[in-house]
């Protein structure tokens, strides 16, 4: 072999190997790219949702002096303990106080402009606090819809005008709504509220998890300590690998073939959809508490044995609870799956509009990502950002639940 | 009255039954002399035999009660002549009952319908007589239950072989509940299927390519023409299995190859549980996402590219969403089958010289593909039957076109939108729905079986 040949050889070489590492470094860059879009869209897609949550949680408001002291009403405050109240201010002519000190103030323009329904606001308010009827007070009772779109500059040209105007003079403006935590649906985005989708989400959570904890737990064990290798282990085992794969609208033709044609006068309660929900929750109880169990070393099993333990009282006393955290972490992964779920309680009717909160069980409800798909088909503009602060507040609920998910793993688990 | 209120006596009797026979155990060995008599079980084992027996006989019979008792009631109510005027059929009557009902049980105030008031009585009086009933049988069963179970307590009596057999009982019943639901699933959607194609004929449905059905149309002879699926199938498979997979396969496995392969474990730390809460986002917020946000971005861009039939609902935006949310599914998947590739093969290759990039292209992705192409099978179940991103943002229209720009239905979508209609139940058109929803059943069983079966074999194949 000559000199040159060898140099041109190494050159050769060189150049192949500086294309390969630009190779390299192309692919692990595509990588990152991918990786970082990933967490960009995360991110704009949360940030999406909190900018325009932030203008959910707060309403229009129109803020106004009432001279309760010279309005004329004639009621004692002594007799507002009682829980009529708001009727008891009704007949003594609070919404026409209200009227005319809104007149006043803001003018017969303005004063049209008040949502219809403010004076019950101020009226509860008074009920809390009934000093409030012997002086001045200064009130801030929400704006009617058409006004609160002006403040957001939709609408009617002439709402805006009045609602540009009144903003200027500080008696119109956006503030904070606490009660949008404690109302239930209306119609007008001015006065909806969450509480009752929520406490709705919760009853149906409920159920769900006091069906879907229990059978699930019981049937990994009975899988993974207990069941005979045959062919009837394997039906089972099938039938809930397949049940976990399943698209859960399929759980929701279930629910109203089967669950509603045995129980029709519970149509879109909590109790129905939390069944619903039970069994599509089940599968993946199922399959995390058989890996949990599966972790815990058989030398706990056998020394339990060997002292004398039955096979149930190895089961119960030694494996189950060292297999608790496992199995709850997979438990609330499940919940927290079915509390964002909404298709399947489309299907049984829990998509009616409810405007109080459920009673109980068997009452009419709706739940949260229902009441969040009902909001986003509303056509008012207004319920825009009402939807994105819904979505907040559920994405908030998912994060704890997660977040006590990885918190159990990371405290209880162990590494045998 | 409400239904609780039997379950609840049954608790309360177990209870009882639970501490009498444990204090009767305890009792036997008071009687031997010494508290370390040799009883054949511990007290407590007593104690749960008892309680058992006192239980579960009378909470089967609550639970059963509680299921055929409105039909009783209502019978009673039908013999009462307040009912014999009313109307034979249909809505107007269920509304009377359910007003006259919900009066007598105490959750109405007064019935809107004069015909109701007739009836709350006889309803009042049904629900008293029925509910009595009830509770006392609750009881009574319970109560021989507990004493026939505590009757039997003896000191050498096998009471924690009974228990134990029974635990075994309620384990064998816990596991039969899946089997029970995927029987369930199946009858359900075939019995409705079956219901369906006796109006439609089948190939009509399967290869018909027009869909329009009217829930309000009297059912007539060419029924079959307006239930042709197939636009509804080429939607699904378009949004779920092409355009979704177009975002989630290069993303998800350039994800997991970065994510296993090249990020420090700081990186991997952080960025696999922001993968994983991108798969938490409940479904029906990425499908407000794609009808607010990202679906009138697609309508701009595809007027500025000059596409006139650029429209506000689209499959391009509601498969580019669904791809997003699939992405941490495909990477997971791909991130299991990459680390099942034995050490050996990767060492071997860098010995050999090899980048890691060419390691990844020309060992690791082969050897893990079968795990790969399963995932991808999988993520394709799964975004074939996701629902809320395509009911708000794939739009309403079937159509048979390859332009991603317009609106697009899928199955799942008109499963909504003819299950939340105003249909009657008896309508072909309310019947399609589990027609529709028995073919995705049948089409993600299958896709998920084949998968799983692909990943056992080539875990085996390394193992």
């Amino acid at each position: 072999m000559t000199e040159p040949d060898t140099l041109a050889r190494q050159q050769v070489v060189a150049a192949r190997l500086k294309q390969r590492y630009a190779a390299e470094r192309r692919f692990k860059a595509l990588g990152f790219v991918a990786v970082a879009f990933s967490a960009l869209v995360l991110a704009f897609l949360l940030w999406t949702m909190a900018s325009s949550a932030i203008g959910g949680f707060k309403r229009a408001e129109l803020r106004f002096p009432i001279d309760f002291a010279a309005s004329g009403m004639t009621i004692d405050p002594a007799q507002l303990d009682s829980g009529d109240a708001v009727q008891r201010l009704e007949s003594a002519g609070l919404p026409a106080v209200v009227m005319a000190s809104a007149a006043k103030a803001l003018g017969s323009e303005g004063a049209a402009e008040l949502d219809s329904g403010a004076w019950r606001d101020l009226a509860r308010r008074i009920a809390s606090d009934p000093g409030m009827l012997r002086s001045t007070a200064d009130v801030s009772l929400p704006a009617s819809d058409d006004l609160a779109a002006g403040l957001r500059g939709d609408g009617k040209d002439a709402n805006k005008a009045l609602a540009d105007r009144l903003a200027k003079e500080g008696k119109l403006a956006s503030v904070f709504d606490p009660g949008f935590m404690t109302r239930s649906d209306a119609t007008e985005p001015q006065s909806v509220g969450i509480w009752g989708a929520l406490k709705g989400s919760m009853l149906t959570m409920l159920v769900t998890l006091l069906l879907a904890f229990p059978v699930g737990v019981l049937a990994a064990v009975y899988l993974e300590e207990y069941a005979p290798k045959n062919r009837w282990t394997e039906i089972i085992e099938v039938s809930i690998n397949n049940l976990a794969a399943v698209p859960s609208i399929i759980f929701g033709l279930l629910g109203l073939a089967v669950f509603l044609a045995i129980f029709p006068n519970y149509r879109s309660a909590p109790l129905i959809g939390g069944m619903t929900l039970a069994l599509m929750t089940m599968p993946v109880i199922v399959i995390s508490g058989r890996n949990a169990i599966k972790a815990v070393p058989p030398s706990i099993r056998d020394a339990a044995l060997a002292v004398g333990a039955s096979r149930v009282q190895t089961v119960f006393h030694h494996v189950l609870p060292l297999a608790l955290p496992g199995i709850l972490t997979g438990t609330i992964i499940g919940m927290a799956r079915a509390l964002g779920e909404t298709a399947p309680l489309l299907m049984i009717g829990m998509r009616a509009f409810v405007a109080t909160p459920p009673e109980g069980f068997t009452s009419p409800a709706s739940v949260l990502p229902v009441q969040i798909f009902l909001w986003s088909d509303e056509i008012n503009r207004g319920f825009v950002e009402r939807t994105s602060a819904a979505i907040v507040v559920l994405l908030l609920f998912l994060l704890v639940m997660n977040g006590l998910a990885i918190y159990l793993r990371n405290k209880f688990e162990k590494r045998w | 009255m409400s239904p609780a209120i039997p379950i609840l006596l049954a608790l309360g009797l177990g209870l009882i039954g639970w501490l009498a026979a444990r204090s009767r155990a305890w009792a036997f060995k008071r009687a031997a002399g010494d508290v370390r008599a040799p009883l054949h079980s511990l007290p407590n084992y007593h104690g749960w035999y008892v309680a058992l027996w006192a239980v579960v006989p009378a909470a089967v019979f609550a639970l059963v009660w509680n299921s055929v008792s409105p039909g009783l009631i209502l019978s009673h109510v039908m013999a009462n002549p307040a009912a014999a005027n009313l109307p034979a059929f249909g809505i107007e009557r269920d509304s009377i009952l359910a007003e006259a009902y919900g009066v007598a049980a105490g959750s109405a105030f007064g019935a809107f319908n004069p015909a109701a008031n007739g009836l709350v009585e006889p309803f009042r009086e049904a629900l008293q007589q029925y509910g009595l009933i009830g509770i006392v049988v609750t009881l009574l069963l319970g109560f021989a239950g507990g004493a026939y179970a505590f009757l039997k307590l003896r000191p050498d009596f096998t009471a924690r072989t009974r228990v134990e057999r029974a635990v075994m009982t309620g384990l064998l019943l816990a596991s039969l509940v899946a089997i029970f639901t995927t029987f369930g699933i199946l009858a359900s959607l075939l019995f409705e299927t079956i219901r369906f194609f006796g109006f439609v004929n089948p190939l009509e449905f399967l290869f018909g390519t027009h869909w329009g059905p009217d829930p309000m149309a009297t059912p007539g002879p060419n029924l079959g023409e307006n239930y042709g699926a197939l636009p509804l199938f080429w939607g699904t498979i378009f949004i779920g299995a092409v355009i979704a997979m177009i975002v989630a396969i290069p993303l998800g496995l350039m994800s997991a190859i970065y994510l296993t392969q090249y990020a420090s474990s700081t990186v991997r730390k952080w960025m696999k549980p922001l993968l994983e809460i991108l798969a938490g986002v409940p479904t029906v917020v990425y499908g407000y996402f794609a009808a607010l946000t990202v679906a009138p971005w697609i309508r701009d861009f595809g007027q500025a590219i000059g596409i006139s039939s650029a429209s506000s609902e689209s499959a391009l935006a509601a498969g580019l969403v669904m791809g997003i949310m699939i992405i941490p599914f495909v990477s997971s998947m791909a991130d299991d089958s990459i680390a099942a590739v034995p050490q050996a093969m990767r060492d071997g290759s860098l010995a050999m010289g090899a980048t890691t990039s060419e390691t990844i292209k020309k060992v690791l992705i082969p050897a893990a593909l079968p795990g790969i192409v399963a995932g991808v099978m999988l993520a394709v179940s799964r975004a074939i039957g996701e629902t809320m991103i395509v009911v708000m943002a794939a739009g309403a229209t079937a159509r048979l076109t390859a332009n991603p720009f317009e609106t697009m239905t899928t199955v799942t979508f008109q499963i909504v939108a003819m299950l939340t209609g105003e249909g009657s139940f008896d309508h072909p058109a309310t019947l399609s729905a589990f027609a529709l929803g028995f073919v995705l059943f049948l089409v993600t069983l299958a896709l998920n079986f084949i998968a799983l079966r692909v990943v056992k074999r080539f875990r085996e194949a390394y193992d």
